[in-house]
């Protein structure tokens, strides 16, 4: 029975749909994975009340022959995800005993068309970090581990506890948030399929805010065709966020036929970074083999301005999360901080947002009001909106010149170890997102797809950026080369 | 750009976050190898480029001014650290 929760979307939808298990059975699967997980530390809460009910409910759902893909699939919702009556920290200890009295759009959708929650999953801190190790609940752990030692390795970040949880089979999927990676960057780390959509493709309703303008949800799977599936359950116009697209949403799962004759790859130029590892060049020469022999054609393209997408992320990014998290102020919801006598408001707001969060946000949250602040804004702030222009414009070039998707490294590097970054500088750990950050800056759809493995048999991913709006596409450009590297390893249980 | 412990003191205020003075030292290090790192920025030539502020090119929808929401004081109130009688409770803000 265990070893049900090792199922992807796919299988388990057609096992329910031909009866041969129930979706309770299912989730049970899952829950007891979970529960005999806590080494990993992926579930910052489990609640196996809300997703019994929600079993029960699906079976009769699928008993009635109405039962949409994700009918009694059970996933992981990453921390950042308010979840009506269930804690939703962000794993800050500044929400702490948060519980809100509303549920996100994206997990309202999930829960419609019939999903299971089986908790809330760990996660870096206002989803500001690459490893985990920002979070509140101390760091999830990866389930894969270097050949031959017992090192604890991150899964990433800041979607860490939805990338450990999907890979250790605690859950079929799990919701993810991006930023600047923070979905594609954990999903390489851990050997799955990461989506970040088009920005404006998933509402931002009732996801707590890291930088307004480059947040985007999307779905953790075990493969591509999953993260089809559950893209176009979390996908679609809302009234509630005025940022959010009004366009239908396809059949992403209809779109993959693995055809891609005739596509045109970019091969971006100016990712060769400086000091990248021999064995991602390789992976990545490998992967455009793999789509030229599948009929694609292979171009160079040139995206000039990508060494300018960190800095100028490192700039919009805490500027856009400094006013963001100016409402944690310990007045509404979460911490407040104890005052001595005669200590007055400004005191309560200083104290409460010293102690309740941890020092990367207070880092960000600080540069942020910085580069804000009169006689600062137009040197940093204006000038790296300027800089995101050219950035943007960089693709658009690209595209209009008859490219269908860009191929690029997911990640610099495999997986690396927790404790391995704590004395580097902060910038070192930035650089973790050099190949997904410029995505977010140009608001188009990514995915991260694992496709080989490194010397010390750890995964590795390639990520393909797609044209806006066309995920569909780049999904099955990304199901092609899936079939292509055929990557099926799995981490052995050690938890 | 370097920035010193009085701008250190002063980034963290305009945060509201508290940093004991001893603190303030290795934050103002922090914080200008970060400014650093962002002065790339500064060999771009940005010159009649107009700043960015949405991805996609798109007007922000209207709506009709119209009541859609409301009377839910207990549910706005539920997780408030201190509330009484039906209102957000802080020090006193006014001598």
């Amino acid at each position: 029975m265990s070893e049900l929760s090792k199922l992807t979307i796919s299988g388990a939808r057609a096992k329910l749909r031909a009866k041969e298990i129930t979706a309770v059975e299912l989730t049970q699967s899952c829950l007891d994975a979970a529960a005999g997980a806590d080494a990993l530390n992926a579930y910052c809460a489990h609640t196996p009340e809300i997703a019994t009910e929600q079993a029960k409910a699906a079976d009769a759902r699928i008993g009635a022959g109405d039962a949409p893909d994700m009918c009694g699939i059970p996933l992981g919702i990453k921390d950042l995800f308010c979840t009506k009556g269930v804690k939703s920290q962000a794993a800050s200890n500044i929400l702490d005993g948060f519980k809100p009295e509303y549920e996100s759009t994206i997990t309202t959708k999930l829960w419609d068309s019939g999903a299971v929650m089986l908790g809330k999953l760990n996660m870096d801190e206002f989803a500001m970090g690459s490893s985990n190790e920002t979070s509140a609940y101390g760091p999830a752990i990866n389930p894969w581990r270097r050949e031959g030692s017992d090192a604890k390795l991150t899964p990433g970040g800041s979607s860490g506890g939805s990338a450990a949880a999907v890979a250790a089979d605690l859950c079929l999927a799990a919701t993810g948030t991006d930023t600047g990676g923070s979905i594609r960057q954990p999903a390489a780390f851990v050997g799955i399929t990461g989506v970040k959509p088009t920005y404006g493709r998933c509402s931002r309703w009732g996801v707590i805010a890291f930088a307004s303008s480059l947040d985007q949800a999307g779905p953790m799977t075990k493969d591509v065709r999953d993260a089809a599936i559950m893209l176009e359950a979390m996908a679609g116009y809302d009234a509630k966020d005025s940022t959010s697209a009004n366009l239908p949403v396809p059949n992403f799962e209809s779109m993959l036929t693995g055809d891609i004759k005739g596509k045109k790859i970019g091969i971006p130029n100016e990712y060769r970074i400086d000091g990248m590892p021999a064995e991602i060049e390789k992976l990545w020469a490998d992967g455009a083999d793999m789509l030229r022999d599948a009929g694609a054609e292979i171009v160079d393209v040139s995206l000039p301005h990508t060494k300018y997408a960190l800095p100028a992320y490192y700039v919009l990014a805490p500027a856009e999360a400094s006013s963001n998290l100016a409402r944690y102020d310990g007045v509404r919801y979460g911490k407040r901080a104890t005052l001595q006598s005669g200590e007055g408001i400004n005191e309560m707001y200083e104290r409460t947002r010293a102690e309740g969060f941890g020092d990367e946000v207070k880092r960000r949250v600080m540069i942020g009001a910085y580069v804000l602040s009169a006689g600062f804004y137009d040197a940093y702030y204006r000038r790296a909106q300027r800089v995101r222009t050219l950035i943007k414009k960089d693709f658009d070039d690209v595209y209009a010149s008859g490219v269908d998707a860009i191929l690029t490294p997911a990640t610099p590097s495999a997986a690396f170890g927790i404790g391995e970054m704590k004395n580097a500088d902060p910038i070192k750990m930035y650089l973790n997102d050099v190949f997904t950050v410029t995505v977010n800056m140009a608001g188009l759809p990514g995915v991260a797809i694992p496709t080989g493995m490194d010397a010390n048999g750890l995964p590795l991913g390639l990520q393909l950026i797609g044209r806006p709006w066309e995920e569909g596409d780049m999904l099955n450009i990304a199901y092609r080369l899936e079939q292509s590297a055929g990557f099926v390893s799995k981490p052995n249980k050690w938890w | 750009m370097s920035i010193d412990k009085e701008t250190a003191r002063r980034a963290a205020y305009l945060a509201r976050i508290e940093v004991k003075d001893e603190d303030l030292e290795a934050l103002a290090g922090e914080l200008s190898g970060i400014l650093d790192f962002m002065e790339q920025l500064s060999e771009v030539d940005v010159e009649g480029v107009e700043p960015l502020t949405s991805v996609t090119p798109m007007n922000l929808p209207m709506r009709k001014d119209e009541v859609t929401d409301g009377y839910q004081q207990d549910k706005i109130l539920a997780n408030a650290p201190d509330a009484r009688e039906g209102f957000f409770a802080v020090p006193k803000v006014v001598e």
